[in-house]
């Protein structure tokens, strides 16, 4: 199940119903830790060691402010999900492009929920952001995708 | 030869500033590369003197804004400022981006990007997490405003500084003239970014209100009657660096737990020893070819295509070198008209948006924050560059024409 920061609570909900092992999924976005970071390196040079690239930031470097927000943030939406959920469940926070981690977590899937980015209230702009939409593109496995 | 010589100077000063190698600080390099340039004799010992007695003031109201900006968080105003931009959002996403934009854009103006890029910029993420709204588009907000909104007030960006020694305006005139394109970057910046992030600001959240802590008032007063203090200061010959410094012993001397030591390095000398040496650098690459080609570049008439010129160019070397030293090399060749002066703020000022690579903000960020790895530029922060940076300034260049001819200037 993918956790966006702002509608987990409808996947939660409806993944109560499925039954099965549940796997709470957060990505933190690297676009969002590039611009927490101010500026990002000389003309788009990765720099080695760049916690945007692997995982987080490795152990032994510096623990740096704008990581330690975004990892607090994922922690944050995680637990209030599992709370939520009720039951047992693994947590997994990745690193990087939210809609190509999700993809990638989703290899050994056999159900992801996900949530739609809009409201039914207006029927003019879609309900799906680019990063849903990708997903929805691009995931192995089925899709239930439910109103936030 | 020389020309050669300078140029690797520079070039060597700011990789070493971006890569910082085992975090030295960036004065390591900076310093010795313009003991070279005096020794080599690419600049003349009298000029170099002239150049650090020039930037001696500025570089002090460096470090008296810094301890300030450093001050004014320790007063919990960055906290308190986040906490009424939660409350007054009712959870409307695209509220919130409005009240951030608001914020962002009168610390950056007020306290210098600096203090939005290091201070606010993390409170800001986190109250966009705590309303459980995507933090994205607000840290964006954030990121960008410190660079386009700094061309408000001669406080607001050293670069800016700089410019009001060159351009011989007063702290009033420049504030005059630069209200207007502040306003229209400010306004470009909003439209475009709620366009640009309409699928991650969709979702309203249900918030139950939550109680504000009072308002740091003392901090808040010290800080307007700093403000205050800066558009007076001109008229009585006190420099701001004055003024600012007044501003901090006054926030100081409420606080407990300082130290000589933390005074110190939140004014961060070893970044202020940096910007005498990167003076001195690019002085020696202003007197050499590459001088000479830039002066060939630059417009020297203030219609609105030779403004529009000068801050398209003042953009392109802010990205190639660094908003500082762009700034810098340019200044000289538009001392004589007060309008280039200004475009070529807007340039050096808004164009680091484009590629992420200069701007003060980032060396001060590394310097601040002694970190090794950096996330990557990503294709999505390129993508807002490219369309915020070229709108900005065409907009910020026709509302600087009009000033300049309402004024009469």
């Amino acid at each position: 199940m993918w956790l966006a920061d702002d509608t987990w609570e409808a996947c939660v909900d409806a993944a109560r119903e499925q039954g099965g092992e549940i796997t709470l999924l957060y990505v933190v976005d690297s676009d969002t830790m590039a611009a927490l970071s101010g500026r990002a390196g000389l003309l788009g040079r990765n720099w080695p060691g760049s916690p945007a690239r692997g995982g987080p930031p490795a152990a032994g470097d510096p623990p740096e402010p704008g990581g330690e927000l975004l990892a607090e943030a994922a922690e944050s939406v995680l637990t209030a999900a599992e709370r939520r959920l009720d039951r047992q469940c693994r947590r997994v926070t990745r690193w990087g492009r939210p809609e190509r981690e999700v993809v990638a977590a989703c290899a050994d899937a056999d159900l992801l929920v996900l949530a739609r980015d809009g409201d039914r209230l207006a029927l003019g702009p879609r309900s799906l952001g680019h990063a849903t939409r990708f997903v929805v593109d691009h995931a192995p496995c089925s899709v239930l995708l439910v109103w936030p | 030869m020389s020309t050669l010589v300078s140029l690797l100077l520079l070039a060597g000063v700011l990789g070493f500033a971006v890569a910082r190698p085992r975090g030295l600080p960036e004065a390591v390099a900076a310093v010795p590369a313009a003991v070279i340039a005096v020794v080599a004799g690419l600049v003349p010992w009298p000029d170099a003197w002239r150049e650090i007695r020039g930037l001696g003031p500025t570089v002090g109201f460096l470090a008296a804004v810094l301890l300030l900006a450093h001050l004014a968080d320790r007063a919990g105003v960055f906290r308190w400022a986040g906490a009424l931009a939660a409350r007054s959002s009712r959870g409307s996403p695209t509220r919130l981006l409005g009240l951030v934009f608001a914020i962002a854009a009168v610390v950056t103006a007020v306290l210098s990007l600096d203090a939005t890029v290091v201070l606010l910029t993390p409170v800001v993420f986190a109250t966009a997490a705590r309303l459980r709204i995507r933090p994205k588009p607000h840290v964006y907000a954030c990121s960008h405003l410190a660079n386009s909104a700094s061309i408000l007030l001669p406080v607001s960006n050293l670069t800016n500084l700089l410019a009001m020694g060159a351009g011989g305006l007063s702290f009033p005139q420049f504030a005059g003239l630069m209200a207007a394109p502040w306003l229209a970057v400010v306004a470009v910046e909003f439209a475009i970014l709620r366009w640009f992030f309409a699928g991650d600001l969709r979702v309203r959240r249900a918030t139950e209100p939550a109680e504000l802590e009072p308002a740091p008032r003392y901090a808040l007063v010290v800080l307007g009657v700093t403000l205050a203090g800066f558009v007076v200061a001109g008229p009585l010959g006190v420099h701001p660096a004055w003024v600012a410094a007044l501003g901090a012993i006054a926030l100081g001397v409420r606080q407990k737990g300082l130290t000589p030591r933390s005074v110190l390095a939140a004014a961060n000398p070893w970044f202020c020893l940096f910007v005498f040496g990167l003076g001195i650098v690019v002085l020696a690459a202003g007197r050499s070819g590459f001088g000479r080609l830039i002066d060939r570049l630059a417009p020297h008439h203030s219609g609105i295509l030779g403004l529009l010129a000068m801050a398209g160019l003042a953009a392109v070397l802010a990205n190639l070198l660094n908003n500082l030293p762009a700034t810098l090399m340019l200044l000289p060749l538009a001392a004589h008209n007060t309008g280039l002066v200004l475009a070529v703020l807007l340039g050096a000022n808004i164009g680091p948006n484009l590629t992420y690579v200069g701007s003060l903000a980032t060396l001060l960020w590394r310097q601040i924050l002694h970190r090794r790895g950096e996330p990557p530029v990503t294709g999505e922060f390129l993508r807002l560059g490219a369309l915020t940076v070229p709108a900005c300034l065409l907009v910020g260049v026709a509302a600087l024409w009009l000033s300049l001819r309402v004024s009469g200037a």
